[in-house]
């Protein structure tokens, strides 16, 4: 960053005025004696050009648009167009979510993102008996194409892009999205949206598993090479490290398990034969942001460049926008606190922010209510307008990735990279992600850091306020949103309906299709939109391929 | 004469995934001198009761999350009823609204911690209710 006779200056410089820290610490000592980050990287008083001696401007920060990307994946970013305003809901059944859709929509909101209640995350129907006190409580009810052609009525697929948070049964979900969009009359060229189908994940963080480790890569890489073919707008995952975060990581393990995930995905794909330089492009990721700014920033600067990095001389993409890092980031569901819940607008503002700063594509802000429940449409409304405030008031989307050059910002990008890097290198030692999660490697690293963490905070080391500290007495309840338990009777009486109203041997027929491909190591998602088309159940079609995958069940080791 | 081991049950019922605070929770007791069992994820109210029965437990800790504790609560409560395991203590905690808390006390869950409690409070209230 600086000449090496500026920096010698600097050098000396920097002991002069450490003489001079001396004498004021001695007077007046710091606050405490060692300063860290939220994710424990210890942070210096000052930083200056001898803290980045490495740093090359062109080699490693370069230009937005261009390699290594750490400035920013579009050339113009926030000043050609502003981050896509996605808020994640959906809640009860498929009438009130797509109520809630339109008033989104109507207010500004750009693009959709589906929030699916458990029993869909986890492959099963509402009628399941695990699924009791569950329908329709943290996300909307989808049993079969009947609910999803409600969810979508009346809002024209070829225009908006819709997100679809589900992992292991997103090739059944996107089967669904894309019949609705053949009877809306909307080619599936036309069709743009994202399914997270992210399932390596789920082992260590998500918890919404179906299958073992490796049939559920076979289904992810099926999807992609279904998409490439057949869906050429859609986003056939979305690599994500939010849930990673919300398990308990650090910002280091975020990142890294989260492009060890992106590594094996893509060496999956590779060894089906599939061009890395056409899917690239189709890849997109997901991460969290959580308090501590300027930890974050670095995290979303590091990413970029590591996945570019990884991409061009891993797997030796040639295809810029193969190298591209395009990432979603939704603010962190666990820095919400229940008490003093006002107190969470500005903590979402913060985290925000730094997704802005740090160059995101799309942008979750979470409500002020949720830590107790889904939010009210009122806690919905602030989110959406916070994210409108830093977009027009603030000036932050003025000009591309504004923190470039800060001393502190390029070193601490620097540190994120370096330990990403070294759990990376791990984690191939161990012979890659897929392992890693079989063995329990990356369980084993979030548990120990969210361990950690909560001793942090009942020793009063890391300060939440309104819970460790500046704590109130009574509080007053804020509205909460509830969702009535008639969703669930209609939900089960909807299966049954649907049941009588389909042709039950046509049904089996396609179930049976989906078992023989499975076996056969053919792409599945052929005969899942035959099902689907069907009304087959989303429960049925997930416990065809039960049968042959087997079911992943928890080791339940803490 | 070494006294015997507290045997507590921390469980998760339903399809939920979350359990950072369930593990939290659990490595912690076990941490303190407590014996701890774990279910792991996706137990029913019946598995619960049966683990609770089978393990001999002195204490169940339930941890929902997905907005299903009146359900799961009642019914676990309503369990112990029906096999005389009366006697053992249940607690639960996970992002359940305040004025849905009264209710639940009233089936006879021992306490329901809020999101932000401190470990040390649940430590408090093991000592204090279970041994």
């Amino acid at each position: 960053m600086a000449d090496n006779q500026n920096l010698e200056a600097i050098r000396k410089e920097n002991e002069r005025w450490a003489h001079k820290v001396a004498e004021a610490t001695a007077r007046w000592p710091e606050r405490q004696e060692e300063f860290r980050s939220l994710s424990e990287i210890p942070i210096q008083r000052l930083y200056t050009p001898a803290d980045v001696p490495e740093l090359e401007y062109l080699k490693d920060l370069g230009y937005p648009g261009e390699y290594p990307f750490t400035r920013g994946v579009q050339t113009t970013m926030y000043r050609g167009r502003l981050w896509t305003m996605r808020q994640f809901s959906g809640f009860g059944t498929a009438e009130e979510t797509n109520q809630r859709y339109k008033f989104l929509l109507e207010n500004g909101q750009t693009g959709l993102s589906v929030a699916f209640h458990y029993p869909t995350l986890k492959g099963v129907n509402s009628d399941h008996p695990l699924a009791r006190g569950e329908v329709g409580k943290c996300g909307v009810a989808i049993d079969s194409l009947r609910d999803m052609e409600i969810l979508f009525d009346g809002i024209p697929l070829d225009q908006v892009t819709t997100s679809m948070t589900i992992n292991h049964p997103a090739p059944v979900l996107l089967a669904m999205y894309l019949v609705v969009a053949e009877k809306q009359g909307v080619g599936w060229d036309k069709v743009g949206g994202t399914v997270q189908n992210d399932p390596l994940k789920e082992f260590f963080a998500q918890k919404s598993f179906i299958w073992p480790p490796r049939e559920s890569v076979r289904l992810l890489v099926d999807t992609m090479e279904f998409c490439m073919k057949n869906v050429p707008k859609w986003h056939p995952v979305s690599i994500s490290g939010y849930h990673i975060r919300e398990a308990g990581s650090t910002a280091q393990q975020e990142l890294a398990f989260t492009l060890a995930d992106g590594i094996a995905y893509v060496q999956a794909a590779v060894e089906r034969g599939l061009d890395v330089n056409a899917f690239g492009p189709m890849l997109s990721f997901f991460f969290d942001a959580h308090m501590d700014f300027f930890e974050e920033i670095a995290k979303f600067r590091a990413a970029r460049r590591m996945w570019a990095r990884i991409m061009k001389e891993r797997f030796g993409a040639t295809n810029l926008k193969a190298l591209w890092l395009r990432f979603h980031t939704q603010t962190a569901g666990v820095s919400l606190t229940a008490q003093q819940p006002l107190n969470n607008i500005v903590r979402t503002a913060f985290e925000a922010l730094s997704a802005v700063l740090g160059g995101t594509q799309s942008l979750h802000t979470n409500s002020f209510d949720e830590a107790e429940a889904l939010p009210t449409e009122e806690a919905v409304t602030v989110a959406l307008r916070t994210q409108q405030i830093i977009a027009h008031e603030t000036g932050a989307a003025n000009t591309v990735d504004p923190l470039a050059g800060s001393y502190f910002v390029e070193a601490l990008t620097n540190e994120m990279e370096r330990q990403a890097e070294e759990y990376i290198r791990k984690i191939d030692d161990l012979g890659g992600m897929i392992t890693a999660v079989e063995q329990g490697y990356p369980q084993d690293e979030i548990m120990r850091a969210s361990m950690e963490f909560q001793k942090a905070v009942e020793e009063g080391r890391k300060v939440i306020v309104g819970v460790n500290k500046y704590q109130m007495g009574e509080e007053k309840p804020i509205p909460i949103l509830k969702i009535d338990d008639a969703v669930e009777r209609a939900q089960i009486a909807r299966i049954e309906d649907t049941k009588r109203n389909r042709d039950n041997a046509k049904v089996e027929r396609c179930l049976q299709e989906i078992r023989d491909t499975a076996r056969a190591g053919d792409n599945l998602l052929y005969p899942i939109l035959e099902a689907v088309r069907e009304y087959a159940l989303l429960g049925e079609i997930c416990d065809a391929l039960v049968d042959v995958f087997g079911a992943y069940e928890d080791p339940a080791v803490f | 004469m070494k006294q015997k081991k507290v045997r507590v049950l921390i469980a998760k019922p339903g399809l939920d995934g979350h359990d950072r605070g369930a593990k939290v929770v659990a490595r912690f007791l076990q941490e303190n001198g407590y014996e701890v069992i774990y279910t792991g994820l996706h137990q029913s109210p019946e598995q619960i009761v049966n683990a609770a029965l089978q393990e001999a437990v002195d204490a169940i800790g339930i941890s929902v999350l997905s907005g299903s504790h009146n359900y799961v609560f009642p019914e676990v409560m309503k369990l112990l009823k029906e096999r005389g395991m009366g006697d053992v203590v249940v607690f639960g905690g996970g992002t359940i609204p305040e004025e849905d808390i009264p209710p639940l006390l009233a089936t006879g869950v021992k306490a329901l911690f809020r999101p932000g409690t401190p470990l040390e409070e649940v430590l408090e209230f093991m000592k204090e209710n279970v041994g």
